[in-house]
């Protein structure tokens, strides 16, 4: 029996235990309690196994980290969830849906955000500008090529909300271009939190930092969660932060489900330390 | 942006209009003459509607003469074979030219780069052959030629624009219809979403956004003002010919829109402006006036890779 069933059968198991009223094994009925659902989810490129058998369930409202030494598949894995690759087995529920099959249009309209490892900003438009082609987009107002003033105030108010809520209002007005990378990935998350994700997806969003970008980030990290109550999974190589925020994590190695839970479970499971935190120290 | 700013801008563009709106009257004591004046407001409609593709939505046609001259026979046809009404030709060379933009548009909508420019080039060169072929009708290689622009009658008034300067000033009308269009759509959603496709167009498709769409509508309201200014050619001459049609037009609109600057709104204008001009002037020193140009344009390119308006102001930095 591979780790990754065996997670499975965990993370189900405590799912239903949570909600009172068990059904085993029923995927349906615990990609109903769960935010994200993955069941046996497979993906390969040609003969390489990217991702193997994962299945694992994230409620709504978790903090939840993704580790995993490299080519451990961890982006082909948040590939599957945003829908950039189909999986070649198993299912993907979201809020109860089967979401498998679906274009990243349709999943960024449930809710379903991602930033990317490399910045993807708009560099030669302030940071006012990124964030409201943002939430021109998420408002699906595109194709207008006319705004009334109540609704132009109201993209302008959400996207002066936006950068108060990522401590970026004093410099709207600056080309993203001309920012330093920790202010470009900061936009990113602003681009991303516009779409009014249910599920943020960050790819490593501490990336080629310094310590004091680091700290930032991590804070708005946190502070996303805590008070505006989002969802999110992210992959991140610093275990420090890692284990400082996330409250549950998971896992990969060679693309297989190797282990989830707290912090504390994690650092004291056997097969992490062999695989991951022992080559790590 | 700040309140001196602010009142510079306003300022600026207040002498702007108003030497448009005087031009007649200045224009041949600085050694130039009407017809030239309106000539640069005819292609300074065409190329700023060319950079709201080329520039602002980051798509290089190469075929933009195709829409000039479909507005300009369209425009001349009507006068000739249909009635001799001024508004009804500039409105049928725009509908024209604007409906083969449209309808053509999606064969290029999802090309890049090269292919964009290539596919672009071919449908222009498509209309080329057929104004030069279909000889009884378009005049072929001669041009089409026997129209001439009708006085306007507005209520029981006439306003005979034979004359050179009243003619300018339905071409002034038309540049600033255009021109307000253009900016308002700039201002639009739409006209963000075109700055984001031309900035990181994967980043807007993973937010959702269906590109395509966007650069097919950048294409069309681009192709139909491009008409319009094809129609006003067409008058400005009382003639046009299959050389409106040609790549060398559409390379040359290019080539105006580099030499001032494709990132600033009126960059397209200024190189106009020095085209037209120089053409003028050069033309009729040497046959070889282009090779001046394109010394011209290799130095601009050289000296100042923004263009010339882009080299007068960075943007962003106010607010920093």
């Amino acid at each position: 029996m591979s780790g990754g069933a065996a997670a499975a059968a965990m993370v189900a198991g405590a799912a239903a235990g949570a909600a009172g009223a068990a059904v085993a094994g029923a995927a349906a009925d615990a990609g109903r309690r769960d935010l994200l659902r993955l069941d046996g989810v497979c993906r390969h490129f040609g003969r390489l196994q990217a991702v193997q058998d994962v299945s694992f369930g994230m409620r709504e409202g978790e903090l939840r980290a993704v580790i995993g030494p490299n080519g451990a598949g961890k982006t082909t894995f948040f590939n599957l969830i945003t829908g950039f690759v189909a999986p070649t087995a198993g299912d993907i529920w979201f809020d109860g849906a089967n979401i498998g099959d679906e274009s990243v249009v349709r999943r960024v309209r449930r809710g379903i955000v991602r930033t990317f490892q490399i910045t993807e900003i708009f560099p030669d438009l302030t940071v006012y500008e990124n964030t409201r082609v943002a939430v021109e987009t998420a408002a699906r107002l595109n194709g207008r090529a006319w705004l009334a003033r109540a609704r132009r105030r109201e993209v302008a108010e959400r996207v002066d909300e936006l950068l108060v809520t990522v401590a970026l209002a004093d410099k709207a007005h600056r080309l993203v271009g001309e920012l330093a990378h920790g202010d470009q990935r900061v936009v990113e998350i602003a681009l991303a939190l516009a779409m009014n994700p249910r599920l943020l997806l960050l790819d490593e969003p501490t990336a080629g930092m310094g310590d004091r970008e680091t700290e930032h980030m991590v804070e708005l990290v946190r502070r996303l969660h805590a008070e505006h109550g989002l969802s999110i999974l992210f992959i991140e190589h610093d275990m420090g932060i890692v284990f400082g925020i996330a409250q549950r994590i998971m896992v990969l190695d060679q693309g297989r489900f190797l282990a989830e839970g707290t912090p504390g479970e994690i650092s004291a499971d056997e097969k992490v330390r062999a695989a991951y935190l022992g080559e790590a120290a | 942006m700040s309140a001196a700013r602010r009142s510079l801008r306003v300022a600026g563009s207040a002498v702007f209009w108003l030497a448009l709106l005087t031009l007649p009257l200045w224009l041949t004591h600085v050694g130039g003459y009407t017809a030239l004046g309106t000539k640069i407001l005819v292609y300074g409609i065409a190329a700023l509607a060319l950079n709201l593709l080329l520039g602002f939505t980051g798509g290089l046609s190469f075929g933009h003469a195709a829409w000039f001259g479909l507005g300009a026979y369209g425009a001349g046809m009507t006068l000739k074979y249909l009635a001799p009404s001024t508004p009804l030709a500039i409105l049928v060379g725009t509908v024209v030219g604007g409906v083969a933009a449209t309808l053509l548009g999606p064969l290029v909508m999802r090309r890049r780069g090269i292919y964009f420019a290539m596919i672009t080039i071919a449908i222009g060169q498509l209309f080329y052959f057929i104004a030069v072929r279909w000889n009884n009708v378009t005049g072929g290689e001669d041009g089409l030629a026997g129209f001439e622009r009708a006085p306007l009658h507005i209520g029981p008034w006439v306003y005979d624009i034979h004359h050179d300067a009243k003619y300018y000033y339905v071409v002034l009308a038309c540049f600033a219809v255009a021109v307000v269009i253009m900016k308002l759509l700039l201002a639009s959603p739409l006209g963000h979403t075109w700055v984001a496709i031309r900035e990181n167009r994967r980043r807007l498709q993973f937010l959702g956004v269906r590109i395509d769409l966007y650069i097919w509508a950048a294409f069309a309201i681009s192709g139909t003002l491009t008409a319009l200014a094809g129609t006003l050619n067409a008058l400005l001459f009382n003639f046009t010919s299959p050389q409106d049609l040609h790549w060398i037009l559409s390379g040359n609109f290019v080539i105006m829109i580099v030499l001032g600057g494709m990132r600033k709104f009126w960059g397209p204008l200024i190189g106009v402006a020095i085209f037209v001009v120089a053409q003028d002037y050069l033309s009729s020193v040497t046959d070889n006036w282009m090779t001046a140009i394109g010394l011209l344009f290799v130095l601009i390119v050289l000296l100042f890779p923004k263009g010339l308006l882009g080299m007068l102001g960075r943007r962003g930095k106010e607010a920093a």
